[in-house]
């Protein structure tokens, strides 16, 4: 008999006599029409009485919704039954039946032994208990008014005020303190929601953002730059965050860069003054770098690159320091580096590949060099998903903002030539760098061997000690070479190693921190054998799938054209060049527990983490 | 002479019918039956003479039945003598009766028949002219008797539901008197639009008892839109209401029909609508106006438009002015003069820096206070009050000790509020309730339980079990430390003992107990020594809604769905008092800070003040426009505040009976009121999760408490809540279920967080 509850258009509801006696023939009873009407009449009264009784119910209960028990106890007092099974708390959906009039209340079947033998047991109910707080003092609010539209959203249109208070209700639940990051700088599943929530408001095609980009950004920036207060403690995961953060400004910029004039210089600013300021914490730096490669090689180029050398220094300092209390600090050390590593890399490989288009924009001759590149792009997306193919288009956006955008200092910078860059940034990554293009596993699924690889990495440091100068080729490299299918495809880079090399000595030269490095690199040299064997053997293949990331055309050339004095790099980063690819390597499962590498086993669901995850067994 | 000769008024064996009295016999109105509509009406008086009917005899022997139940047996004797000699003496007869027995209203007024459309003033020189010429002595049909507990005097009013006119004229009626009154001058018609209420209901229920479901249905269809749009929740129960059998059930509607409707109607009004009905011979309407309406006549200008919107409303029409005129006690008892002891050393360190006469004049002030009788306060035993105990000598010198410290409070100095929100109350949070002291919070709930905190750092603590009670030393100075159980303590305690949500939680001023009342139809005593329940008191045999402690302890108050309010004492297992009179479910009591006298809401929408000697209800106040849910008294006793659904918190002067103040801003029910307690500041918290701040001082002061006001009772409310508000302070989302203010002034909130 709830059948026809809630029918707006009469003033109550009404059972209609069909109703009733079919109920009544349901129990065995016939009723003549006369009698199903005044049955009907009647209990429609009685409806009523209880439902106006059970109004008094929820009145003093302070309660707004009438609920099932308020009804039940009206019926209770006027000595009815009551109506059992309805007493759940949420609401319960009233479905139409499409074939005939028929509503009925979704019951759905429950699987009573999946639920008993369920082992997400869920939470008890909490205790009910008080909690006091000065509201007021003096009359006066000492927090905001509570639940008052923070000013920022004030000047909203109705609409989108209700749409905020959802998004609020929805995703900050209790928390009241939208968009004001700072206040929940502890808490990363709350930050990590934000994102999410920025995230999808930045893909919500029917939103005009317009200005409120600017204030998004903000908040994103606070994430990816600023010390977290969850930072603190090294058990927090917040490098996927700041890594999460990195790729949402990305998408914000690719998508939304456009209705803020300036922005990305803005970005790239405060980026840049994140990176140029050594008293920032390592992981402001961290967040720095990210950001930089996820806004695109051309930011990297133009920000990381030039400032590499004077940044080096700091690092290495960090990372050659091997006392104790300098664990913590040093493990994060060790992910600047390998943000800058993977940043790095991914300059080189796009820069060859634009010099690759170019050239062959000009020659356009040569299929296998057209197939390389667009194997690449095709594969890219799965490799390195969103930055990389939206970093192709908006090239125009990025240097349309510079020129328009004032201040430019950028202008001076000239482009380094990528053979060049490829030297210095050797001199400073040494092999790791070399490795990252070398040991792309060209034969398909076969992987290398593993014990070559280690084989490899003791007889790397073997062989640049003793000559620093004369080794003029990495070994992976020549390798890699030979494997490469098209090896010989592009002779047309042949010419230009000769000038490049030319350039090379004297930049590196001039730039690296020459001795330190050295004396530290064999300082360590013990080490890394053991470690480098311990993580191969579990990770025997690298995971680094890109099979023709470098175009052999690339590879080429850097295998012609080799480092310089310094760039026997430091050996132990040698040993660590299997890790990038470690796709599988949640950081936060080792960021403090050094040498159990190879115990995590869960996989990693952000291809993110994959990237700049560089674990460091010291 | 009697003349209820209308063959379709079936006499029930339960029923005795009673001729009405006719004390001029030229008054009737046998001749105006031109209509002839009325088959036959109560009011068609036959004129006396001809012989008497089998039916009047019947009616002698029913009307003497009915004087011998009433014990009036000099009546009885008049006229069983009387009738004997024939029917020519039933007039005296009868008057005889009715004055002798009843000390009914005067015989002048009785006579005010539609015939005899001037009253000469002198007859009734502002007094009220009740319209009850036609008395029937007849019990109600559905055995209850009906009548107003506060008008004795009139005899049980009956329902002549069952003459009939013709069912489908009502309309024309009843369209008739609106024309009427809508071509009435303006003075007369805001006056005169009362009316519309009460009658169209009468006539609706008066259809629908009669059976024509139809014609009850159309005349609804076609009125109901021209009642004042506070009645909507009353038309909603009617329009549902269209079978005779329904109306057995419908105690409130029981009540309306059996109860007269009151309105306040200017003379000149008054006057223009009789001669109108006498114009149009419109009997239905008069018999209407007559028996189910009290009309309370005044002399003197009509009333505007907002004196009435403001005063009506309720489901019983207005307060009667002579109910309000009862004196009532409102001042504070004496206080009991404790020596305040004065080593304190707040008292020394001030002492240093003044002279050491400060303190003499400063404990004398305190005396003296005390000892000066207010000229409006009760006897000091009017009702007897519990002795003080020593403890609660400790506790009022600790209450003077921090009254000092009391923080003034005004328009420039509000309170700090501090909020008690209640988390992870998915049972639902239904009543709440702190100590004077502010030390201990306890909490209703839907799922039956009380929960007690301790607000202070103290934990709870039980008495010890009666073996290990033993092995204590009763000697020692800290026995009251050492009956105490330590392994018990924690910060709450549940109580468990009801079969249903628990509606009014209230601690007594000693703090030892506390009070629960539920929906299970009980009232608990529980020990906050022990943590059981005590007592459970039954009387409300339907849920009780709310139970306060006396302020003075022992006596308590209970309220609930039976539509009376009990006074109890913890000592009885029976109530002490009935409080009986309203229409509907009583939803919350309070006690007067003199203990004299008791407070109740209801739904109503009248609040009532019943005095706690004798039982009687001293003052009606009306004006809301939605069931009562909160009062408070201030603390001087001189002014209640009252909250209601409507969402507007009225004020009233208890002395003069009066309406004194609206403070409109709330958009939603109103739970809790409470004053400062210096009675400068009223704050009120409500379903709409704001606690808002009012200044009551102001809103005291600017009343207008001249003689013309406080004799006819009529206010003038200037529109001045937003100059009243103080403040609007909100939770995020938390209901403000109940407010206190600390000894010290400091506002207390509290509420459960809603997170929906």
């Amino acid at each position: 008999h709830q059948s026809s509850t809630g029918r707006e258009e009469r003033r109550f509801a009404e059972v209609p006599r069909e109703s009733i006696k079919l109920m009544a023939e349901s129990t065995g009873v016939e009723l003549s029409e006369e009698v199903a009407a005044l049955l009907a009449e009647d209990v429609c009264y009685r409806l009523r009485e209880a439902t106006q009784n059970s109004s008094q119910f929820m009145r003093h209960a302070k309660r707004r919704k009438l609920s099932v028990e308020d009804f039940n106890r009206a019926l209770r007092w006027s000595n009815t039954e009551t109506v059992c099974g309805y007493g759940a708390q949420d609401a319960l959906p009233f479905r139409p039946l499409k074939e005939g009039e028929l509503f009925f209340v979704e019951d759905r079947e429950i699987n009573l032994v999946e639920l008993a033998l369920a082992t997400n047991i869920p939470k008890g109910c909490a205790e009910t208990m008080v909690r006091v707080h000065v509201s007021y003092l003096d009359g006066k609010g000492n927090l905001e008014p509570q639940g008052t539209v923070p000013t920022a959203v004030q000047s909203l249109s109705e609409d989108l005020l209700k749409y905020y208070q959802q998004i609020t209700r929805a995703i900050l639940g209790e928390d009241p303190h939208l968009m004001k990051v700072k206040s929940v700088s502890h808490d990363l599943d709350q930050l990590n929601r934000l994102l999410h929530m920025v995230k999808s408001l930045v893909q919500n095609p029917y939103l005009y953002l317009g200005s409120y980009v600017r204030s998004l950004v903000s908040s994103v920036m606070y994430c990816i730059l600023e010390p977290l207060a969850a930072s603190i403690n090294p058990l927090n995961d917040h490098w996927t965050l700041r890594d999460y953060a990195a790729l949402l400004l990305s998408h914000i910029f690719w998508t939304h860069g456009d209705l803020v004039s300036g922005l990305y210089h803005q970005i790239l600013l405060s980026l840049q003054k994140v990176l140029s300021d050594p008293v920032r914490p390592l992981c402001s730096h961290y967040g720095a770098v990210v950001g930089l490669h996820a806004l695109g090689w051309k930011a990297v180029e133009r920000v990381l690159y030039p400032h590499l050398p004077a940044y080096w220094a700091n690092l290495q300092a960090v990372l050659d320091d091997y006392s104790v209390s300098n664990a913590q600090v040093k493990a994060d050390g060790h992910k600047v580096y390998g943000a800058i590593l993977v940043a790095v890399e991914r300059l080189l490989k796009m820069k060859a590949l634009s010099l690759t288009l170019a050239a062959e924009g000009s020659s356009a001759g040569l299929p296998g060099t057209t197939t390389g590149a667009v194997g690449f792009r095709e594969n890219s997306p799965g490799l390195s998903p969103p930055p990389e193919p939206l970093s192709e288009p908006p090239l125009g956006i990025a240097s349309h903002l510079q020129a328009g955008g004032a201040g430019c200092q950028w202008e001076e910078w000239t482009p380094v030539s990528l053979p060049a860059m490829y030297c210095e940034l050797y001199s400073f990554f040494g092999d790791s760098l070399a490795v990252r293009f070398s040991t792309d596993p060209p034969l398909g699924g076969a992987p290398p061997p593993g014990p070559c690889q280690p084989l490899e990495g003791r007889k790397e440091p073997a062989s640049s000690a003793p000559n620093l100068e004369n080794t003029r080729k990495m070994p992976q490299l020549t390798a890699s070479m030979n494997i490469s299918p098209r090896q010989d495809g592009s002779p047309r880079m042949e010419p230009q190693p000769p000038s490049l090399a030319a350039t090379v000595p004297g930049r590196s030269l001039s730039r690296s921190s020459s001795s330190s490095s050295v004396s530290r690199s064999r300082s360590s040299s013990s080490r890394p054998g053991r470690s480098t064997s311990q993580s191969r053997d579990i990770f025997p293949k690298s995971r680094f799938p890109l099979p023709q990331a470098g175009p052999p055309a690339f590879s080429f050339i850097i295998g012609g054209r080799q480092m310089g004095r310094r760039c026997l790099g430091r050996r132990f980063q040698t040993s660590f060049t299997p890790t990038p690819p470690l796709t599988t390597l949640p950081p936060r499962a080792y960021a403090h527990k050094l040498p159990v590498i190879g115990r995590v086993s869960k996989p990693v669901r952000r291809w993110t983490c994959s990237h700049y995850s560089l674990h460091l067994p010291l | 002479m009697a003349a209820v000769q209308d063959g379709q008024m079936e006499l029930d064996a339960e029923k005795e019918t009673k001729p009405e009295i006719l004390s001029d016999g030229t008054s009737n109105l046998s001749g105006n039956t031109a209509s002839g509509t009325l088959s036959s009406s109560p009011l068609t008086a036959a004129p006396a003479g001809g012989a008497p009917k089998m039916e009047d005899q019947q009616t002698l022997i029913a009307v003497l039945q009915f004087l011998k139940r009433n014990k009036l047996t000099d009546s009885v004797e008049i006229l069983r003598r009387e009738a004997g000699l024939g029917e020519d003496q039933e007039d005296s007869q009868a008057t005889d009766g009715s004055g002798g027995g009843k000390g009914d209203v005067d015989g002048g007024d009785a006579n005010s028949l539609l015939s005899r459309v001037s009253i000469t003033s002198a007859a009734a020189p502002q007094s009220v002219i009740i319209f009850h010429s036609i008395i029937f002595f007849y019990s109600y049909r559905f055995g209850k008797v009906g009548g107003a507990d506060d008008q004795p005097d009139v005899s049980v009013v009956l329902s002549a539901y069952s003459q009939q006119g013709d069912p489908s004229l009502y309309q024309v009626y009843y369209s008739g008197l609106k024309n009427f009154i809508e071509s009435v001058l303006d003075c007369h018609r805001a006056e005169l639009s009362q009316l519309f209420y009460p009658l169209f209901v009468h006539m609706y229920l008066e259809l629908v008892y009669n059976n024509h479901e139809n014609e009850a249905k159309a005349f609804f269809e076609k009125f109901s839109g021209d009642q004042e749009c506070y009645y909507q929740d009353d038309l909603r129960v009617l329009c549902g209401l269209t079978k005779k059998e329904h109306l057995k059930g419908n105690e409130v509607l029981l009540d309306f029909r059996t109860s007269r409707f009151v309105l306040r109607i200017s003379r000149d009004s008054y006057q223009l609508l009789k001669r109108h009905l006498q114009e149009r011979h419109n009997n239905q309407i008069w018999n209407i106006i007559q028996e189910h309406l009290y009309i309370d006549i005044f002399d003197g200008m009509p009333r505007s438009k907002s004196q009435i919107d403001s005063m009506s409303g309720s489901l019983a029409g207005e307060g009667k002015r002579e109910v309000n005129k009862a004196k009532v006690f409102h001042g504070l008892l004496k206080e009991p003069e404790i020596e305040v002891p004065l080593d304190d050393e707040d008292d020394e360190a001030e002492n240093e820096e003044g002279k050491p006469k400060k303190k003499k004049t400063k404990k004398d002030s305190l005396g003296s206070k005390s000892k000066k009788q207010d000229p409006n306060a009760p006897q000091q035993n009017r009702i007897p009050l519990p002795e003080l105990k020593d403890s609660d000598k400790l506790d009022k010198i600790m209450y003077m000790k921090e009254s000092t410290k009391r923080i003034r409070l005004g328009p420039e100095n509000l309170p700090s509020i501090c909020f008690y929100t209640f988390l992870n109350a998915y049972q639902g949070l239904t009543a709440v309730d702190f100590t004077d002291d502010s030390s201990l919070l306890a909490g209703g709930f839907a799922d039956s339980t009380v929960r007690v905190w301790s607000v202070t750092p103290k934990k709870l603590r039980k008495v010890k079990s009666a073996a290990d009670l033993n092995m204590i030393d009763k000697e020692s100075d800290d026995v009251l430390e050492r009956i105490m159980d330590e392994k018990t303590a924690s910060e709450s305690k549940i109580l468990y003992g009801h079969s249903g949500p628990v509606y009014g939680v209230s601690f007594s001023p000693d703090r030892n107990y506390l009070l629960s009342s539920s929906e299970d139809g009980t009232v608990r005593l529980w020990s906050l020594l022990t943590f059981t329940c005590l007592v459970g008191y039954k009387g409300h045999n339907y849920p009780v809604w709310d139970t306060q402690f006396s302020p003075f302890g022992y006596y308590f108050v209970s309220g609930g769905h039976d539509r009376v309010a009990r006074l109890w004492a913890t000592d009885h297992y029976q109530p002490l008092r009935i409080f009986a009179g309203h229409l509907a479910d009583v939803t919350c009591t309070r006690f007067h800070p003199n203990s004299n006298y008791v407070a109740t809401g209801s739904t109503d929408r009248t609040i009532r003040l019943w005095d706690v000697l004798n039982g009687n209800c001293v003052r009606i106040f009306t004006g809301h426009k939605g069931p009562i849910h909160s009062l408070a008294f201030s603390p001087n006793g001189k002014f209640l505040a009252s909250g209601s659904t409507d969402g507007r918190v009225l004020l009233w002067d208890i002395g003069h009976g009066l309406m004194i103040g609206e403070l409109k801003g709330h958009t939603d029910t109103i739970y809790s009121l409470k004053f400062s307690r210096d009675g400068e500041i009223l704050a009120s918290g409500s379903m709409d999760n704001t606690v808002r701040l009012w200044n009551s001082m102001k809103a005291f002061d600017e009343v207008e408490t001249d003689d013309f006001t406080a004799t006819t009772g009529h206010i003038h409310l200037p529109d001045n809540s937003q100059e009243l508000l103080l403040g609007t302070y909100h939770s995020k989302s938390t209901p403000v279920t109940h407010l206190h203010f600390t000894r010290r002034n400091l506002l207390l909130a509290a509420g459960a967080y809603n997170s929906q």
